[in-house]
Order: structure tokens, then C-alpha cells, then sequence
């Protein structure tokens, strides 16, 4: 067999083998700048009661994380029973950040699927959304008891990234 | 229930791709008549049930069943019929379906026009195309069903993202996947050759009328991308260099040189392997373009999903396919005869040349779109290669590339004598250097880049007028009756050489001499980009059918006449998400005026960016006629009556020739 004719396949097979391992890295997780960084300082309106407000001032001294969503958002809906699991379980408390949205759709949304946050605050016009670096819904922060951003997910939380990463990374903080 | 008769036809397309995919096959290799005999029937079975299951997706959307999850996250009650037909293409899940009837569709065509060829091929060339539908179908339906439900059902559903509420979007992605699945019919043709030891001129002249039909489509599918991106995103850019864009451009530049070494091996039956590796890859690319677009490795603005399982699937089934292929090639063809011989100085080498330059430009789109992806598959950090890279690398391949258009046409077949080429192009290249460096005067700004594109359009240009003098000189008839004699294949080739002289006028045109202004205006400001005044005459709110949209208007005058109203809009659709923006366009053969609204910086200003694109409309121009040349050239005379003698030649002289 002449050998110059395996030279595509050789090819080929060198170029499968970047594309295999291209899989297990995600094009998108940029290294956040914000982590290691103290979380943005905000105040907002609460989603339950618009008069009342909380913000960053409020958390410190616990780990809590800040989950970002939406109503109108359907990768939150594939999120939330795990939201709703892990809120019923109370072992750390999730703030709500309802991200450019309406506070009625947001509310009428938590009625029908579960409300799993100690608290959700407004973020109508995404301001906050924008200081914390989100470019996508939904988005996961890990915040210590100094306020300071621990961990990012980027898109909804999955069992196995609870499991393995936030869940231990939230015990060990709250160990320190 | 439609959604269940779907999946269900789905399933039975699964089973029958199955059947197609072994009995044929191994029918024309143990010689079982019965066998190759099923290849029409079972084809157009499992086209049938895609079609089916296609049909009962696109039924799903219409009726706005939310129980159906792909509906509910791609669809809404308000969105226009139109954009609801489309949306079935508007998900990963919908894209992978319209993938497979795309490839149906070919697979029936081929059932069809294939009246003509042996049945031994035809059993081979469907078989393989059964083989890969059943590549896709698998992997739609365990991991990316269509027609997955979903409860409890939503009262409405999340909305087709707004970038996508276009008419682009109906037509764009249905013409760039005939294309790029259309290529498939050439791979099976090269694989079915290969399996049977039978790579001769018969079978490049089978492959070729498929292969320009493919390219034809896909050439529309780009030019329809392009446009939508100009007019959708905003700042007025016609292409990006994103990684999806290159993996439709790659399959694309191999296409073109597949189309013109089929002509090669048709025509003297030399480069037959170089031809069958073409095929190959041509499709290869079709499939890594998937690949990339599908499993997010890449980022890009087309990608959906970012699933590795599905990402495993896919890399799977390339290294099945694709690797099976070569290594077939790599077994077989060296069976395959050297072919004859040619001169150094000849159309073949020529072509060869051409060849060279548009896989060496492949190579460097493919470097370029993978190399983030090397770098950290090596860990050596995460970065993002550009245009500067691609521009830097395209112009020198493509001149001498446009150099070669030109003499191409005019060399012999076999030997070529150079003193006969430059006597016969010497008129043309005096012609285009001096029209070059002339006319961006008219212009009253001379610029190095822009006589320099312009010299390559005028020599195509030139050097094709030339081509069809020489063709009519030597004739007594008339000339027009000349002219008519001339094969429409001929006169395609000519179409397609002078769509990219116009191409090029228009990219150079628009390079050189584009402006724009990005400023802050209040109502009754002015600005002045190109020769044009425009006046801000304030913004109003409008209501779309799903969205609210603040309506900019704008006064247009040219020397204090008045030419237009122009309207750019900024919408926010209903069902949530970023807000779109919608630039007002006055397209004009001569270039287009582009206005779009920014964002308001107070109460009454708004920034406002104003561009002035002189020629970009030829951009377009030039890829519509590069594949109305593809069409013409599938008009000749040659495809209908050559197709009957095949049919009146006993099957052994067939293959004999």
C-alpha cells in the first residue's frame, strides 16, 4: 500500500483527538475577573414586599449564594427543583436576583413553581446584573461571610456541579 | 398525538435507513440482484417517514402545541405564522431534523435521476447515504428528540429568539443545508465508486451535475447569511470570520475545488485520486461544521446547545464516517490508474494550481477557527484569532487564484504554450492595469488598495471576454449564432468567474471607501456621511404584532434635496429578552445608506450611527451570480441527452468508457 495515502487519515485522526479533548473544556468559561473579589455592593427592592430592601450589607457574616433568573428564562425552570430542593434543605441561604424583569411575571412565576430564595430582589434594569458580570440567565455566585465571590456557575445549576463543587465548597466556607 | 406520530416516524426513517444502509451494499458486493434491488424502494421509504416526522414538527409549531418542549422554548402565540414555520429550524433539535430531511430529500432525488446508472452503483451510492441518515437519526433520537413533551404546559411559550424573527431566517438556513448535506451525494458517490473499483470518467461525470447543485445552494445559503447579518446586527459588517461562518465556508472552498477537478477527471480522467479525496473531504468539512456548531466547542453566535454528550455522539460518528472513508481510500485507491498525462504549462496543471490555493485557503480558514481550541486543548492559555488573521492571509492566497481565473480558461488541455497564453492575454492585462489605476480617480481619492482590488475584477473580467472571442473567432456563422452555440455548461463557468469580479468590486469598493458616524443627536440635529444629510426628526413608539418597538425617523437629503424618510427601530419583544435592533437600509446599486438607533442618552438624545457603504450591494450581486452560474451550467444540453445515451449503452460499455 502506498503510505502517502494514510496521510489524510493521519490527519483526520490527529485533528478528532483536539476535538475530543476541546469537549471537556468550555469555550465560555472565561476565568471571572470578579473571583476571589468582593461581591458588588447593591441594595434593591424586595421582590416580596417592594418596600422593604436588601443587599450585600444584609449577608454579611454568612455564605449565601445569589442565584440570577427570570421569568421569562427557560433554563431557570430546569434549575429550579433543584433551587426549590436545596432551599427546602436550608443549609444555605439563596438570594434571588429576578433579573430585567417584570416583578409581577417574577412573582406570579415563584407562586406557580416554588419559591426556594430567602429573598429575591428586583434587578429591573439589570444594573446589578450588570456589575456582577452576568451575560447569560442563569447565573450562580458563591458568596463567603466576608462578601467575597468564591465561585461562578455559569448556566443552571446541575446536580452534579452542586454535588461536587458548591455544596462542599459552601461547607468548607462556612467552616472557616 | 402529532408529536407521538412523529417520534414514531422518526423511529420506522431509523429502521428502513437500517435496511439501506447493509442489504444494497452487501447486495453489489456478493452480486445479489435481489438485495441491490431494494435500494429505490427502502430510499424513498425512509424519505417518506422524515418527511413525515418533519411535517408533523412543522404541524406542531403552527398549532402552538407548548406541550411540546422544543415549541415552548422556540415558539410563542404571538409570533407571526412565518417566523412560526421557521422556528421549527430554530432549535438545536429542529436543526438536527431539518439536517435529516435535507438529506432525505437528496436521497430521493438520487432514488429518481438515477434511471441511467448501473445498479450495482446505485445500490452502493444510496447505501451510504442510508448509512449516514442513520448516523443522524440515531442521534437525534437519543439525544435530541424533536418531539420531547413537556409538563405541566405552559401557558405560552419563551419566544424564537428575536435575532432570528427575520425573513434570513426562513431562507437562510433551508438553502445552506441543501448545500452542505447536498455534498453528501458526491461522498457517496466517491465511496461507492471506491467500494466498487470502478473510479473512471463515468463516474466524475455522475458526481458532477450533484456537485454543482449542492454548491449552487450553498453559495445562496452564504450570500443569504451574509445579507441577514448585515442588515440584523447593526454596525453594518457582512461577515465575521465566526467559527460557524468558516465552517460553512470551508465545505465551500472545497466544493470549488471539487467542482473544477471533477471537470479534470471527466474530461481527461486525470487526478482521479485527488478528486475522490476531494469528495471526501468536501462532505468531511459539512460534518465537522456540525460537529463545531453543535457541540459548543466553540464559541459563536449560532451555537445552541452545550451538551458533551451530544458533542461524543457526533465525534463518534465523524470517526466513523469520515475515518472509515479515508481509510478506505487509503486501501483502495491505489487500484485506481494514474490517469493521463499532462505538460507542466496546461489546463490541468493549471486547475491543479487552482486546487492547491483553494484547499491551502481551506487549511488556513480551518488553522484559524481551531487554533483557541489547540491553544487550550494544550493548555497554553485561552485566546481568540480575528480578522486581521483572516484578512491577512486571504488576499495572497486569493490573488493568484484570481491571476489563474483568467488564464485557466484559455490553456489547452494536455500542453499549453505560454508565448500562445501571453499573446492572447496581453490586451487584457494592459487593459485591466490601466482601468485600475484610472478609475479610483472618479472616485477623487486614489487609494493603492483600491486600484489593487480593482485590477483583479478588471482581469477576470478582461481575461473572460478574451475566453469567449477566442471560442467564436475562428467561425464563419454569425456571430450571435455562435455565441447561442456555445454550451450552457460553458457560459455558467463564465457567470460564476464574473460573480466574483463583481464580489471583489464590491469588497474593494466598500473597504476602500466606507464612512460612518457614530454621534449623539437631538431632534432636528443633522449629520452628513457620503454626500448625504440626515436629519433626526425625533422617535415614536410603535406596536409590533410581538413587540414594542421606538421608531426613529429620519430626514434624508443629498445638496439640499430632498431623497427619503428613513425609519431604524429598536424593539423589546414581549416575551422578554435583549432588546433587537433594526437598522433602515436604502439599498441602491451604487451602495446602501444605513441608519440604526442606539441608545437613548437622555430624554431626547439618542446616539445614532450613520454609515455610507458605497457598493456593498455587489457583494451580494457577485454571489448570486456565481450561483445562477451553477444552475445554468446544470442546464446543459449535455446532462439530458447524455443521460439517455448511458441509458441506450448495455451496462458494460458504460462502465468501459
Amino acid at each position: 500500500m502506498n503510505k502517502r495515502l494514510l496521510l489524510p487519515l493521519v490527519v483526520f485522526l490527529v485533528l478528532a483527538g483536539f476535538l475530543f479533548a476541546g469537549l471537556w473544556r468550555d469555550p465560555r468559561q472565561v476565568p471571572s475577573p470578579l473571583i476571589d473579589k468582593p461581591a458588588p455592593q447593591f441594595s434593591l427592592a424586595r421582590l416580596d414586599d417592594p418596600a422593604a430592601k436588601l443587599g450585600t450589607a444584609d449577608m454579611k457574616g454568612q455564605v449565601w449564594l445569589l442565584n440570577v433568573w427570570a421569568s421569562w428564562c427557560v433554563s431557570c425552570r430546569e434549575e429550579h427543583p433543584l433551587l426549590v430542593e436545596l432551599g427546602k434543605a436550608k443549609v444555605v441561604p439563596i438570594v434571588g436576583l429576578n433579573y430585567k424583569d417584570e416583578p409581577s411575571a417574577g412573582r406570579k412565576w415563584l407562586a406557580q413553581f416554588g419559591d426556594p430564595y430567602t429573598t429575591s430582589v428586583i434587578d429591573r434594569d439589570g444594573n446589578v446584573g450588570i456589575d456582577f458580570g452576568v451575560y447569560g440567565v442563569p447565573e450562580t455566585f458563591v458568596i463567603d461571610k466576608n462578601g467575597t465571590i468564591r465561585y461562578k456557575q455559569i448556566g443552571p445549576v446541575t446536580a452534579e456541579a452542586l454535588e461536587k463543587t458548591i455544596l462542599p465548597l459552601v461547607r468548607e466556607l462556612q467552616k472557616s | 398525538m402529532i408529536p407521538e406520530l412523529g417520534n414514531f416516524a422518526l423511529i420506522l426513517a431509523l429502521l428502513l435507513s437500517v435496511v439501506l444502509g447493509t442489504l444494497p451494499i452487501v447486495g453489489a458486493a456478493r452480486n445479489i440482484p435481489a438485495w441491490t434491488a431494494l435500494a429505490r424502494p427502502v430510499a424513498q421509504g425512509m424519505a417518506l417517514f422524515v418527511v413525515v416526522a418533519w411535517g408533523c414538527l412543522v404541524y406542531s409549531f403552527m398549532v402552538s402545541d407548548f406541550s411540546v418542549l422544543n415549541v415552548a422554548t422556540n415558539s410563542n402565540s404571538q409570533l407571526p405564522a412565518q417566523y412560526r414555520f421557521a422556528a421549527t429550524w430554530g432549535s438545536h433539535e429542529g436543526s438536527m431534523l431539518l439536517w435529516v430531511f435535507m438529506l432525505a430529500f437528496w436521497t430521493l432525488a438520487v432514488s429518481l435521476k438515477s434511471r441511467h446508472l448501473p445498479d450495482d452503483m446505485v445500490a452502493r451510492v444510496l447505501g451510504v447515504m442510508g448509512l449516514v441518515s442513520f448516523g443522524f437519526l440515531l442521534f437525534m433520537l437519543l439525544t435530541s428528540n424533536p418531539f420531547d413533551r413537556l409538563f405541566p404546559v405552559p401557558a405560552d411559550g419563551r419566544d424564537l429568539n428575536p435575532l432570528l424573527q427575520d425573513p434570513g431566517m426562513v431562507m437562510h438556513p433551508p438553502m445552506l443545508y441543501m448545500g452542505y448535506v447536498g455534498f453528501s451525494v458526491a461522498f457517496a458517490f466517491a465511496i461507492g465508486a471506491l467500494l466498487g473499483g470502478r473510479l473512471d470518467a463515468t463516474w466524475a461525470r455522475w458526481s458532477r451535475p450533484w456537485t454543482t447543485l449542492a454548491w449552487s445552494f450553498l453559495t445562496i445559503g452564504i450570500m443569504i447569511g451574509s445579507w441577514w447579518a448585515y442588515y440584523t446586527l447593526g454596525w453594518g459588517g457582512w461577515w465575521f470570520w465566526d467559527p460557524v461562518e468558516n465552517a460553512s465556508f470551508m465545505p465551500w472552498l472545497v466544493g470549488t475545488a471539487l467542482l473544477h477537478s471533477l471537470a479534470v477527471t471527466e474530461k481527461r480522467g486525470a487526478f482521479k485520486n485527488w478528486t475522490v479525496l476531494l469528495a471526501i473531504s468536501a462532505f468531511s468539512l459539512s460534518l465537522v461544521g456540525t460537529f463545531l456548531v453543535r457541540s459548543g466547542v466553540l464559541t459563536s453566535v449560532h451555537s445552541f446547545a452545550t451538551d458533551p454528550k451530544r458533542g461524543v455522539f457526533i465525534l463518534a460518528f465523524l470517526l466513523v464516517v469520515i475515518g472509515g472513508s479515508l481509510a478506505l481510500y487509503a486501501v483502495r485507491a491505489p487500484k485506481v490508474g494514474i490517469g493521463s498525462r499532462f505538460d507542466l504549462v496546461s489546463r490541468e496543471s493549471l486547475l491543479l494550481a487552482n486546487n492547491v490555493l483553494l484547499l491551502a485557503a481551506t487549511g488556513s480558514v480551518l488553522l484559524g477557527t481551531l487554533y483557541p481550541l489547540f491553544l487550550d486543548a494544550l493548555n497554553l492559555g485561552k485566546i481568540s484569532v480575528g480578522p486581521p488573521y483572516f484578512d491577512a492571509v486571504f488576499v495572497p492566497l486569493m490573488t493568484p487564484l484570481v491571476f489563474l481565473m483568467g488564464v485557466g480558461p484559455l490553456a489547452r488541455w494536455k500542453q499549453a504554450a505560454i508565448p500562445d497564453l501571453w499573446r492572447l492575454l496581453r490586451w487584457a492585462a494592459a487593459i485591466s492595469v490601466v482601468t485600475a489605476l484610472l478609475v479610483p480617480f472618479l472616485t477623487g481619492q486614489w487609494k493603492p488598495g483600491v486600484s489593487f482590488g480593482l485590477l483583479l475584477a478588471f482581469w477576470i473580467v478582461a481575461a473572460t471576454f478574451v475566453g469567449i472571442r477566442e471560442r467564436v473567432r475562428n467561425v464563419r456563422s454569425g456571430l450571435w449564432s455562435q455565441l447561442a452555440r456555445q454550451p450552457r455548461s460553458y457560459w455558467g463557468m463564465v457567470l460564476a468567474h464574473l460573480g466574483i469580479a463583481v464580489f471583489i468590486v464590491g469588497v474593494t469598493m466598500v473597504k476602500g471607501y466606507e464612512t460612518e458616524r457614530d454621534v449623539k443627536m437631538n431632534v432636528g440635529d443633522t449629520v452628513s456621511v457620503g454626500g448625504y444629510t440626515f436629519r433626526f426628526d425625533g422617535v415614536t413608539r410603535q406596536r409590533g404584532p410581538n413587540y414594542q418597538a421606538q421608531r426613529g425617523a429620519f430626514t434624508v437629503t443629498k445638496d439640499g434635496v430632498y431623497v427619503e424618510n428613513l425609519y431604524p427601530e429598536k424593539r423589546q419583544y414581549n416575551a422578554g429578552g435583549m432588546p433587537m435592533t433594526n437598522a433602515a437600509i436604502d439599498s441602491g446599486f451604487f451602495g446602501d445608506i444605513y441608519v440604526s438607533l442606539g441608545d437613548p442618552v437622555d430624554a431626547t438624545a439618542w446616539v445614532v450611527r450613520v454609515y455610507s457603504k458605497p457598493f456593498v450591494t455587489w457583494l451580494w450581486g457577485g454571489f448570486t451570480l456565481m450561483a445562477l452560474g451553477g444552475f445554468l451550467a446544470l442546464m446543459d444540453r449535455r446532462y439530458r441527452t447524455g443521460a439517455q445515451r448511458d441509458l441506450a449503452l448495455p451496462r458494460g460499455a458504460a462502465a468501459a468508457r
